[in-house]
């Protein structure tokens, strides 16, 4: 019957198997997993930059680091807690959730799944394979033209930078696409998209954002990478260029990649904040909507980080009435999630924990925005560490809260063993105090004025004692993140075995084994109501589980043509057209021969990945 | 060779929630991506006309007539593209009748090979115009113009190229068998939006005065 390969054949294999067997996988889970070791060693290694940046600030005048080092450290921090934490991070959730949630057994395109994450561990290689060379990039995660100019940043440290980043963008491009047509197309019967978990929707609505925000950077960086390689004009002011052009570009990416960052969080805590309140989400459409609403407004506000350039009144009042729009959807949503934990019966186990911390910090963060929206508050903060508090908020307190959630939540379904939840109690706490503690001083120096990227204050501007303390704090938050890694690496061999549902939550992959078997689902689930798994359990509140699945019949006929399972075969071309993309775009920076080879690679692997089967053809049909 | 030179509507296709096919809603993604491609770069060129401080300037070198030629040139590109797909999609609807097919696939291939050298002589025609502008003294770095006409009609170029490729690649796959209706749709609708791009470069960067 069932002929499903490579499940029960499960026997010990040689360590260069099992290594080829990661690199050749096109496994949604197995990318995902992939994706999530790979961002949480750039978190360590963001995570060490800040801890040294706050070193250099604990005391006036710091001496530990010098000016360039402290560009490079401030730069490559931000750089790599956008696109190489926080982005793949989410990816990680994306690549394990979606298809299980959706009721698919994978992704619609699982070998661009594999290029999409070869491509971003090799455009993040690339990047920082710069301080091998001494030379990190070190204009700001921001890249300001014309400070990024050839004539005011030689060397390679800009070029690291440019063209790791232009190969960040395919792979989050590649990623994006492919999520879009998954949810699009690869729905179980009866999914339709208002029965979707909020969590696929906020991947649906991101990865949208993805797609249309990228090719802007993708531009300004195309711009950057000619004027520094062949010398056009695109930034240069003498030859009536205007580096206006740059933060426009920017910025149109710029703001909507903040709705890319967090939308994924926003996903993750509708998913916890329902289970443990033992109450359906409450407002599902508004919430939906809400996001849709985010996201469009999301591209008309992105000059409100450009106030003080000298837009005139009339475009600064109208980017600041857009910016305040946001705040209705965002204001619907943090309602709908407080209502969903009214009236609940409320278990605190630590998903729960920090999904109840990213709901606080997230409306701390939330609240300054508006602030900043104001033009002219504004002028009065940019460029200080207000702005520092306020992003920190929204990217620590929103976003990394409810990845820490999302991890201690699904790390039973993907590992089979609970984490614990002693230690995952003093990790939440340790790192939920050190965090406030370290970013809501940040609001008070920065309204007394001290600017931000600058690497040393005087003495005797009343910031010592709060930069003392942020300082400590960050590293309570460093110490918070030991536990975490601590609780991992114990849970993976020493957790309770956690079985397939053992949150008692809603949504479909916890219908399955934990975890998955390769191929998700013996039988493709049919979907009758939003939140089938718990419906499945205890009905819906009106009728008695007894009469559940009466689509039985309906799913026995199908489900013999289903236990034909056959997955596509592991494939290690992804991984060559990504290397191919690397060595080219590496090739620009040491002679144009070099990216005409990696071109040619990369075509030539594209061919031999195209006409490579996606599966063998199975002997029974 | 007649039943192999033909491939069959897959029937291990799985069936999808929408019922359209993975790869042609990848196509219109992707292209719905590029479109932002474009029209930063097309914007870019808006933003940077008439800012160049010096010379040549647009009108002293762009050749209307010329490049009118070769926008229908490309526009007839998209004609034999349409008529390609047709003769794909009529073999595979013939697939009983294997002389029939044989015929609606000649035309398919014809077309396709048609659609490739349309495109390529859009290409010459842009090396030509490139090599003239060179010689007219204006190159990449010369001044704002040349920056954003070359990297704008540059990466167009390099889309028409890839696509020249994706025809060629086609066609050469046709004749082992490999190539569906399905496969041609979808280096169709490439190959229509680059068309289409390029209609917009052609009206904002020739038509308009400066």
């Amino acid at each position: 019957m069932a002929t499903v390969t490579g499940v029960q054949t499960r026997e010990r294999v040689s360590a260069g198997a099992a290594i080829w067997s990661w690199v050749t996988t096109i496994d949604h889970k197995r990318i995902g997993v992939l994706y999530f070791v790979t961002s949480l060693i750039y978190f360590m290694v963001g995570g060490f930059e800040a801890l040294l940046i706050r070193l250099q600030l604990a005391t006036p005048d710091g001496q530990i680091l010098d000016t360039d080092t402290y560009n490079q450290l401030f730069t490559m921090h931000g750089t790599a807690m956008v696109f190489m934490v926080a982005m793949p991070m989410a990816a990680a959730f994306f690549n394990f959730l979606i298809p299980l949630m959706i009721g698919a057994r994978d992704v619609a395109f699982p070998r661009l799944n594999a290029f999409s994450y070869w491509t971003f561990l090799g455009g993040s290689l690339l990047m920082h394979s710069s301080f091998l060379f001494g030379q990190a990039p070190d204009g700001g995660w921001f890249g300001y033209a014309n400070l990024t100019s050839k004539e005011y940043t030689p060397g390679l440290s800009i070029d690291f930078w440019g063209l790791g980043l232009l190969v960040l963008g395919v792979a989050s491009v590649a990623a994006a696409l492919n999520f879009i047509i998954t949810i699009i197309n690869l729905r179980a019967p009866g999914m339709t998209l208002m029965r979707m978990p909020v969590f696929v929707w906020m991947t649906f609505v991101t990865s949208f954002l993805i797609i249309f925000a990228f090719p802007a950077i993708t531009v300004a960086l195309i711009f950057l990478e000619f004027d520094r390689l062949f010398g056009t004009n695109f930034y240069e002011v003498a030859e009536g260029g205007d580096p206006m052009l740059w933060q426009h570009l920017f910025w149109v990416f710029g703001h909507p990649e903040v709705y890319i960052l967090v939308l994924p969080g926003f996903g993750i805590a509708s998913e916890i904040l329902p289970t443990f309140s033992r109450k359906p989400i409450f407002g599902y459409s508004a919430m939906v909507f809400a996001a849709v609403a985010i996201a469009f407004l999301g591209f008309s506000v992105w000059a409100h980080h450009m106030f003080t350039t000298g837009m005139g009144t009339i475009a600064d009042a109208a980017f600041a009435g857009s910016t305040m729009l946001i705040a209705i959807p965002t204001g619907i949503k943090m309602f709908n999630w407080v209502a969903t934990c009214f009236g609940g019966r409320i278990r605190l186990t630590v998903p729960m924990l920090f999904a109840l911390g990213f709901l606080t910090t997230f409306l701390i963060g939330g609240l300054t925005g508006p602030m900043l929206a104001a033009v002219p508050l504004d002028l009065h903060f940019q460029d200080t560490y207000f702005v520092v508090g306020h992003f920190h908020y929204v990217l620590f307190g929103g976003l990394i809260l409810a990845l820490m959630g999302g991890v201690y939540y699904w790390y039973p379904k993907i590992t089979g063993r609970m984490m614990s939840e002693k230690i995952g109690k003093w990790h939440f706490w340790l790192m939920f105090t050190f965090m406030n503690l370290t970013f809501f001083p940040m609001h008070f120096v920065g309204v007394d004025g001290m600017p931000r990227r600058v690497g040393t204050y005087a003495a005797g501007m009343g910031w010592d004692f709060w930069n003392m303390l942020i300082s400590i704090s960050a590293f309570g938050i460093a110490l918070s993140v030991l536990v975490f890694l601590h609780n991992l690496v114990v849970s993976y061999k020493k957790g309770k075995p956690a079985g397939n549902d053992p949150w008692d939550a809603r949504t479909l992959e916890w219908a399955i084994p934990s975890p998955p078997p390769e191929h998700n689902f013996d039988e493709i689930p049919h979907i009758t109501h939003r939140d089938q798994v718990w419906y499945d359990k205890y009905g819906d509140g009106h009728g008695s589980a007894a009469e559940l699945r009466k689509t039985d019949a309906d799913a026995d006929e199908q489900a013999d043509e289903e236990h034909d399972v056959h997955m596509p075969n592991p494939s290690y071309w992804p991984l060559v057209v990504s290397a191919g993309l690397t060595i080219a775009a590496a090739g620009l920076m040491i002679h144009i021969a070099v990216a005409v080879f990696g071109v040619l690679w990369t075509v030539g692997a594209v061919y031999a990945w195209s006409l490579e089967p996606a599966s063998t053809p199975s002997e029974e049909h | 060779m007649s039943d192999a030179a033909i491939a069959h509507e897959a029937p291990e296709e799985h069936p999808t929630s929408t019922g359209l096919n993975h790869r042609k809603i990848l196509m219109w993604a992707f292209l719905g991506s590029e479109c932002i491609f474009f029209g930063s770069l097309i914007t870019t060129y808006l933003v940077y006309r008439g800012k160049s401080v010096v010379g040549p300037y647009p009108s002293e070198i762009l050749n209307i007539p010329l490049t009118s030629v070769s926008t229908f040139v490309l526009l007839m590109s998209s004609l034999a593209m349409v008529l390609a797909l047709a003769g794909f999609e009529r073999a595979a609807g013939a697939a009983g009748d294997v002389e029939r097919q044989q015929q609606e696939l000649k035309k398919g291939r014809f077309w396709l090979l048609m659609t490739a050298v349309l495109g390529t002589g859009f290409l010459g025609f842009q090396a030509y115009e490139f090599i003239e502008f060179v010689h007219h003294g204006l190159g990449l770095t010369t001044n704002l113009f040349g920056t954003t006409f070359f990297v704008l009609t540059g990466f167009h170029g390099t889309h028409v190229g890839v696509g020249v490729l994706w025809l060629v690649s086609l066609l050469v796959l046709s004749y082992f068998g490999k190539v569906k209706p399905l496969d041609v749709e979808l280096g169709g609708l490439y190959w229509h939006f680059v068309d289409i791009v390029w209609i917009i470069i052609f009206t904002l960067i020739y038509l308009i005065p400066h």
